[in-house]
């Protein structure tokens, strides 16, 4: 038998029999053990070390507002940091470990920080470490963050799954407690959709530490025959082991579901949490309550816990922390503790009760107004020193002490919308006030209905008037009156600690008040006090108790600090989902994907898109050799490259040449049916915003297309314009980007290859359909089609789009009718590389700073219409003399490299900000040139034609020499895309 | 008082009976010669300056809750001078100065940490654009470095490199970037301004501007009127509200950004990192947490508080880039109002009435600005005439076309 400490009773399965390991060495507990009860069942109290101090600890609490007992859990890659044993559930092979210790849980050299205690005080480092200023980054920085942290990451990356979901209800009840439960009946039996969630892993709340009766029966008969009802019921939907993490705008609730915490490792195809978003028209919040400490000298010792958690370790878990036990209270509930520990056969040592007027137990001791005042126990509590009415003081074996400062309602998701809980001084505690969240009601213990019977009744209450319907018969409980005078800490005591993660104790409190950081606010953050991993669920309310009363001010008036979601720390993992690794974001794939992959094409994102970069053919080593390849090919004979992923914005209506217009700083209204137009919109600030081409396929419908990057952007603004500047015009967007495939057809013979799919009856000569002609087509035996006679490379060249499941097809066609002009598929690479040979503008260049002029179009700016962004264009910030010009850039060295990024300097001169000429925005090498070549924006740029300049690019370590030429690198007259 | 090495040993022996309150809690006189509305990080600094820089006396700083509550109090803590544009970067790197020398200035241990900042990159384009600012910054005397995929590697091997959606290409770093502790910047600055007879006045709203014949003459409060020669507002976020009462109408709409901080870790992450293809940045403070974020919620609102699809998004960013924080826990999250202006970039100015001054417009980024802010407001104040390093951020940049923005977002409010 090892575990020594188990006592009878308990909802505990003795039958099932679980090993498990802490910090190497084995144990066994049961079916329905946290770690922490298993531990303790086990005599283990020691399960962690505190942050600064790196004090002994033990579990304070039996649940998640834990501080102490943190561990690592699971190992490799699923090793989870600060994992709270008081709500991990024992599985079979379960594997823990202490953590921030070094070397070891038992001996650990960092403790050392206790002895230095005196200096370590709040708001030491704001004080020192400045001398001399050179040492902090380098030497006392380094220790600081090397100590930091409690647990530790594996390191690898997480190999469990994540879901996401939605659901809908009308009530949300969180807490599955006796108010919760009532809640759920009410609402459940009037037919509502009803969603109960709890943390725990068992329903029933409070109810399972509890030895109370409901209905003269236990009391968890009555939340097992209330959940059978409640799940025979199809209108109800129970979610144990769901936190309910934070309250949301508009009835969004965020919960979190352990779906595979408590085993040993996911099931297939489970994942470890689901994420649910919660929509819900009512809430009722019956969180229950939190116990909170006293503080007195040496309070954190491994065995001192609050008087409640006793109480649930033996009621529910049958286990005792220690076999002889003390209790130190201020309220009637400590004495609970004492009563059905002694009935269980515990020994008590004694209870010791601030309150002269102390009731007298029957079977325990009681010391009456009397105080702990310090305890003994190097890595454990072995003796507890009581002061006692008289003035003698005892000492008192021990190796556990219950404490009970009373309880705190738990309000913390009223605050998440920044509404501030009200002071009840007959509870001497903050309640739900202010203002809750829309939709939600508090019941229960959560009010500050504390006794089992007022839970009862303000459950059924709650959910009755919230919606509407009739409340049900409440069971009989006991109602025992609620009496909480505040004792909050032991007059003297000074290394009495109240946030025991953070080691705050009432010593730091009083310096912080001394030092004058006195509002709650300044308090948190000056003594990190309420900041560990339980966020202050146990700790807020004495530090503000002390500050209050050393300010000479009552609680309420010092204020109290809200609560931030998630209720309890919540893995990242979970919130992340499945959108991680290469389901980031989709992957939207090509019409011609398959046909580029068989092809052993390099793919590249483009936004969401994948793109072929370019084609390597065999013998090929280096991309360049592709590249080069692919552009000498389309400009000598034909290319095709996947175009599809630019934006197709289809616009119809009568209105649509207006809106347009409108759309576009450049005429739009006159433009013939059959023809295209380049077009440049710009934003409301006359800045450019994208380019592209429309055509007219009718007199009310046009084409839109615009860049890749912009599709989404360009779509958005013109729903913008449609519906709120234009409302009344009879015109209609629509995305087409991926309905259609589109691919350019480029170079001298790009329309021989075409005229061989193209059906006969359709012209496309040059006559018959020339520069800027489009179309309505068949191709390949009627197959229908849109022909563009558009060209971004500047050679003859054609845009050819087929219903989107047809793009496969016709590329293959494409490929095979090519093959006696040699046809050369080109990727964004050779795209690139043409488009600034012809000097077009691109996303380097349409950088969301530059406008029309700029970019050497100001001329296309309408002054006879008006045009969004025409008028803002014309301000003098955007239109000064020496405004930038694009411009070409070719090194006076064929091979030198020029860099896009770089900067342009005068020939001679500093070579400094404030001498910067302009930038090279993209650049490429140009077979056709035969060196790099680069466009870039230039101050003056127009008129510096032939300057040489230097182009410089310290962070790459470059300077070389250059020349200003025309962007326009090849065909500067455009003959070739007329030809 | 001076904090010393001597101090601070002697009080540890005695008990520390003999630390003074950091700053005095003065009530208001009727009339300063100056009138700074916020205690947050920007108006606590102007004061400093203003004082200990510019020989400036009886000013006061009016909070209407407690200094540091505000944003500087809840912002991620980076500071960095990695701008790109003209007007910006003289005045970021100077910025990055005062901060290398706050401490001894101020006697205060801000944790001034500069672990770096690594911007990442993810495809040619942003290459191309990170050079230019590398460039940039460099050309302003800034310090950058760009480095390839396998230099961040080694830096940073638990990144996402085998199975990332967008893969790192590269990234440009910034050495003399990283951190500080947030709430010690404003502290620091106010016992300084403390020290040189600045009167800070917590708990003390503003509720209106005196304003007769175009002359602000001082400021309704909570505690009464309170005259000024000159009255100047520094309240981030809150901007929009308090200059309407001065029935002004600014180029700045309001937006929450939400920041996060996980359970304290043993150390991961040497650096600020942010991911280019996502919205999540993550830095890990000295107590062991990582703190991150990524982008605004997306709706104008005066509430500090953000909601899940944002929590998500930036999570996923997180998982995307860093998937080893998967069993981390998210424990706090909270939101700040972002004073967003319509190119992304401050206003420190004058404004058309007589007396009144103005300083917002910080967006996300206005902590990394707090030493330089103050010290161009302070000079403003005093001198009557912009910083050099703040020529740029005047009011009517919007009008005449001179806008700063830095990530070509555009100019108009619903860009943002
Ligand atoms: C989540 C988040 C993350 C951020 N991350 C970064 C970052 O990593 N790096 C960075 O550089 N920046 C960051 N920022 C931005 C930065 O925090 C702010 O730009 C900057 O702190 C604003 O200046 P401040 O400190 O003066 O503002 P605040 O601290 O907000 O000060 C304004 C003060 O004015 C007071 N006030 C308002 N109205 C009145 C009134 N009527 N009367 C009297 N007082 C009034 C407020 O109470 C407040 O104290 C972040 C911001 C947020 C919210």
């Amino acid at each position: 038998m090892t575990q020594i400490n188990r006592l009878a009773g308990g909802q505990i399965d003795r039958h099932t029999t679980l090993n498990f390991t802490f910090d190497g060495k084995k144990y066994q507990g049961h079916a329905g053990d946290t770690l922490a009860s298993a531990l303790l069942a086990n005599n283990v109290r020691l399960m962690g070390r505190s942050f600064k101090y790196h004090r002994p600890r033990g579990p304070l609490t039996a649940g998640s507002e834990e501080p102490n007992a943190l561990v690592e859990l699971r190992s490799g890659a699923r090793q989870e940091p600060n994992t709270r044993a008081t709500t991990a559930e024992l599985f079979d092979g379960l594997q823990a470990r202490s953590q921030n210790r070094f070397p070891s849980l038992k001996f650990d050299a960092m403790a050392i920080n206790d002895r230095f205690s005196n200096f370590l005080t709040a708001g030491f480092y704001y004080k020192t470490f400045m001398w001399p200023a050179a040492f902090w980054e380098k030497i006392y920085e380094p220790i600081i963050r090397k100590a930091a942290g409690l647990g530790s990451l594996s390191m690898q990356e997480d190999p469990d799954q994540y879901d996401k979901g939605f659901r809908h209800c009308d009530v949300l009840i969180i807490g599955a407690g006796p108010s919760g439960l009532m809640a759920a009946l009410t609402a459940a039996r009037a037919g509502k959709e009803v969603i109960l969630a709890d943390e725990d892993f068992t329903f029933g709340g409070r109810l399972n530490s509890e030895t109370h009766a409901i209905n003269d029966n236990v009391a968890t008969d009555w939340v097992a025959s209330s959940i059978a009802e409640l799940a025979s019921l199809p209108n109800v939907r129970l979610m144990p082991r769901t936190t309910i993490i934070g309250a949301f705008d508009h009835g969004i609730y965020g919960a979190v579901e352990r779906i595979s915490d408590h085993l040993p490792i996911p099931p297939a195809d489970k994942p470890r949490q689901i994420l649910w978003r919660i929509y819900a028209s009512r809430a009722i919040l019956c969180a229950g309550a939190t116990e909170r400490p006293i503080a007195f000298e040496n309070n954190d010792r491994p065995g001192i816990m609050l008087a409640g958690a006793l109480r649930t370790y033996a009621n529910r878990y049958g286990t005792t922390a220690a076999k002889r036990v003390a209790i130190f209270t201020n309220n009637d509930d400590g004495h609970r503790t004492a009563s059905d520990l002694a009935t269980k056969g515990v020994h008590i040592a004694a209870v010791v009760d601030t309150r002269p007027d102390a009731p007298s137990g029957h079977n325990y001791e009681v010391l009456k107004g009397a105080q702990i005042v310090n305890t003994m126990g190097r890595l454990g509590l072995t003796f507890a020193e009581v002061l006692q009415a008289d003035g003698s003081t005892r000492m008192l074996e021990c190796g556990a002490l219950g404490v009970s400062g009373g309880w705190n309602p738990n309000v913390h998701l009223t605050c998440h919308q920044r509404g501030r809980p009200t002071w009840n001084g007959d509870l001497a505690a903050f309640v739900p006030g202010g203002t809750l969240p829309p939709g939600m009601t508090v019941a229960g213990a959560a009010m500050g209905d504390f006794s089992t019977h007022a839970a009862l009744t303000s459950g059924t209450q709650a959910a009755a008037t919230a919606l509407g319907v009739k409340a049900v018969n409440v069971p009989l409980a006991e109602d025992a009156p609620i009496r909480q005078t505040p004792f909050w800490y032991v007059e003297g005591a000074s290394r009495a600690w109240l946030d025991q993660q953070n080691d705050v104790t009432v010593k730091d409190v009083k310096l912080s008040h001394q030092e004058g950081f006195r509002s709650v606010e300044h308090l948190k953050r000056y003594t990190t006090l309420g900041m560990a991993t339980d966020q202050g669920k146990t700790s807020n309310m004495g530090g503000l108790a002390i500050m209050a009363e050393l300010a000479g001010k009552s609680i309420p008036e010092v204020g109290t600090t809200i609560f931030r979601p998630p209720y309890t720390a919540t893995a990242i993992g979970v919130m992340g989902g499945r959108m991680r690794g290469k389901d980031f974001h989709p992957t939207r794939l090509t019409p011609s994907h398959d046909w580029a992959k068989e092809r052993g094409a390099v793919f590249v994102e483009v936004g969401n898109w994948l793109r072929a970069q370019w084609f390597p053919i065999a013998g090929e080593t280096h991309w360049r050799e592709s590249v080069d390849r692919e552009v000498t090919a389309t400009r000598a004979s034909v290319g095709v490259c996947d175009c599809t992923t630019l934006g197709k914005i289809d616009v119809q209506g009568v209105d649509a040449a207006t809106f347009l217009n409108k759309i576009y700083c450049n005429g739009f209204a006159k433009l013939a049916v059959g023809k295209v137009r380049y077009g440049l919109m710009l934003r409301e600030d006359g800045i450019a915003m994208d380019d592209g081409t429309a055509g007219r396929m009718a007199d009310d419908h046009f084409i839109v297309t615009t860049t890749t990057a912009n599709a989404a952007r360009v779509y958005q603004h013109m729903e913008f314009v449609r519906q709120c500047l234009m409302p009344d015009a009879d015109v209609q967007v629509i995305s087409t980007t991926e309905a259609w495939a589109q691919y350019a057809v480029a170079g001298p013979n790009s329309r021989k290859l075409l005229q061989k799919i193209v059906d006969p009856e359709f012209d496309i000569t040059n006559e018959g359909f020339p520069f800027m002609a489009c179309g309505n087509i068949t191709v390949c035996g009627g197959l229908r089609a849109r022909l563009f006679r558009i060209s971004f490379s500047g050679e003859l060249a054609f845009e050819i789009a087929v219903p989107s499941r047809y793009g496969d097809a016709l590329m293959r066609r494409l490929m095979s009718e090519g093959e006696e002009f040699d046809v050369t598929p080109y990727g964004t690479e050779a795209l690139g590389v043409m488009r600034i040979e012809k000097g077009h503008a691109a996303g380097n260049e349409l950088n969301g700073t530059t406008t029309a002029l700029n970019l050497g179009m100001g001329r296309m700016v309408s002054k006879v219409k008006d045009s969004i962004g025409s008028k803002l264009s014309e301000r003098a910030g955007l239109n000064e003399p020496d405004a930038l010009m694009q411009v070409g850039i070719k090194p006076l060295d064929a091979e030198q490299k020029v860099t896009a990024g770089g900067h342009l300097m005068n020939e001679d001169g500093p070579v400094d900000a404030a001498h910067d000429q302009g930038y090279v925005t993209s650049a490429a090498f140009s077979p056709t040139m035969g060196s790099m070549i680069g466009l870039g924006f230039l101050k003056d740029g127009s008129n510096r034609t032939g300057e040489k300049m230097r182009l410089v690019s310290p962070v790459t370590d470059l300077t070389i020499e250059v020349e200003i030429v025309s962007a326009h690198f090849v065909d500067p007259e455009g003959e070739r895309v007329r030809a | 008082m001076r904090y010393s090495g001597f101090k601070v040993i002697k009080e540890a022996l005695t008990g520390h009976k003999g630390w003074k309150p950091a700053w005095r809690d003065p009530e208001p006189r009727p009339h300063y010669d100056i009138i700074i509305i916020g205690g947050g990080g920007h108006g606590l600094a102007t004061a400093h300056y203003l004082a200990k820089v510019y020989g400036q006396k009886n000013i006061a700083v009016i909070e209407k809750g407690w200094i540091g509550g505000g944003n500087v109090g809840r912002n991620t803590t980076i500071i960095r001078s990695n701008y790109m544009l003209d007007g910006n970067e003289p005045f970021y790197e100077f910025s990055l100065k005062l901060w290398e020398g706050l401490e001894q200035d101020l006697n205060y241990n801000a944790m001034i940490s500069q672990r770096g900042i690594m911007n990442l990159i993810h495809s040619d384009a942003q290459r191309d654009a990170f050079i230019r600012r590398g460039n940039a910054m460099m050309l302003n005397g800034a310090d950058a470095e760009l480095l390839d995929a396998a230099q961040i590697r080694k830096e940073y091997p638990f990144l996402n490199f085998d199975d990332a959606r967008f893969p790192i290409k590269g990234g440009l770093a910034q050495r003399r970037g990283g951190t500080v502790r947030h709430d010690a910047v404003a502290w620091g600055f106010a016992r300084s301004a403390d020290s040189h007879g600045v009167d800070i006045i917590q708990n003390c709203e503003v509720t209106g501007f005196r304003i007769e014949n175009g002359k602000c003459l001082g400021i309704e409060t909570s505690k009464g009127f309170i005259g000024a020669n000159k009255v100047a507002s520094a309240v981030a976020g809150s901007s929009g509200r308090l200059m309407a009462k001065a029935n002004m109408r600014l180029p700045i709409e309001s937006h929450v950004l939400q920041a996060f901080v996980s359970e304290g870790l043993k150390p991961v992450l040497p650096g600020v990192i942010t991911f280019g293809a996502g919205h999540f940045y993550v830095s890990q403070s000295d107590k062991g947490g990582l703190v991150f974020g990524g982008d605004i919620d997306g709706y104008n609102s005066y509430a500090q508080r953000g909601n899940l699809p944002v929590v998500e998004d930036v999570c996923e960013g997180g998982m995307a880039i860093m998937p080893i924080i998967g069993r981390a826990r998210l424990l706090r999250m909270w939101g700040g109002i972002m004073d967003m202006s319509m190119d992304g970039s401050p206003i420190i100015d004058e404004t058309h009435i007589e007396g009144l001054y103005f300083n917002g417009g910080w967006c996300y980024g206005g902590f990394k600005a707090t030493p330089a802010s103050g010290y161009a407001y302070a000079h403003l104040l005093a001198k009557g005439t912009p910083h050099e390093t703040a020529t740029a951020y005047r009011f009517n940049r919007f009008e005449t076309g001179h806008m700063i923005d830095e990530k070509g977002m555009g100019n108009q409010p619903n860009l943002h």
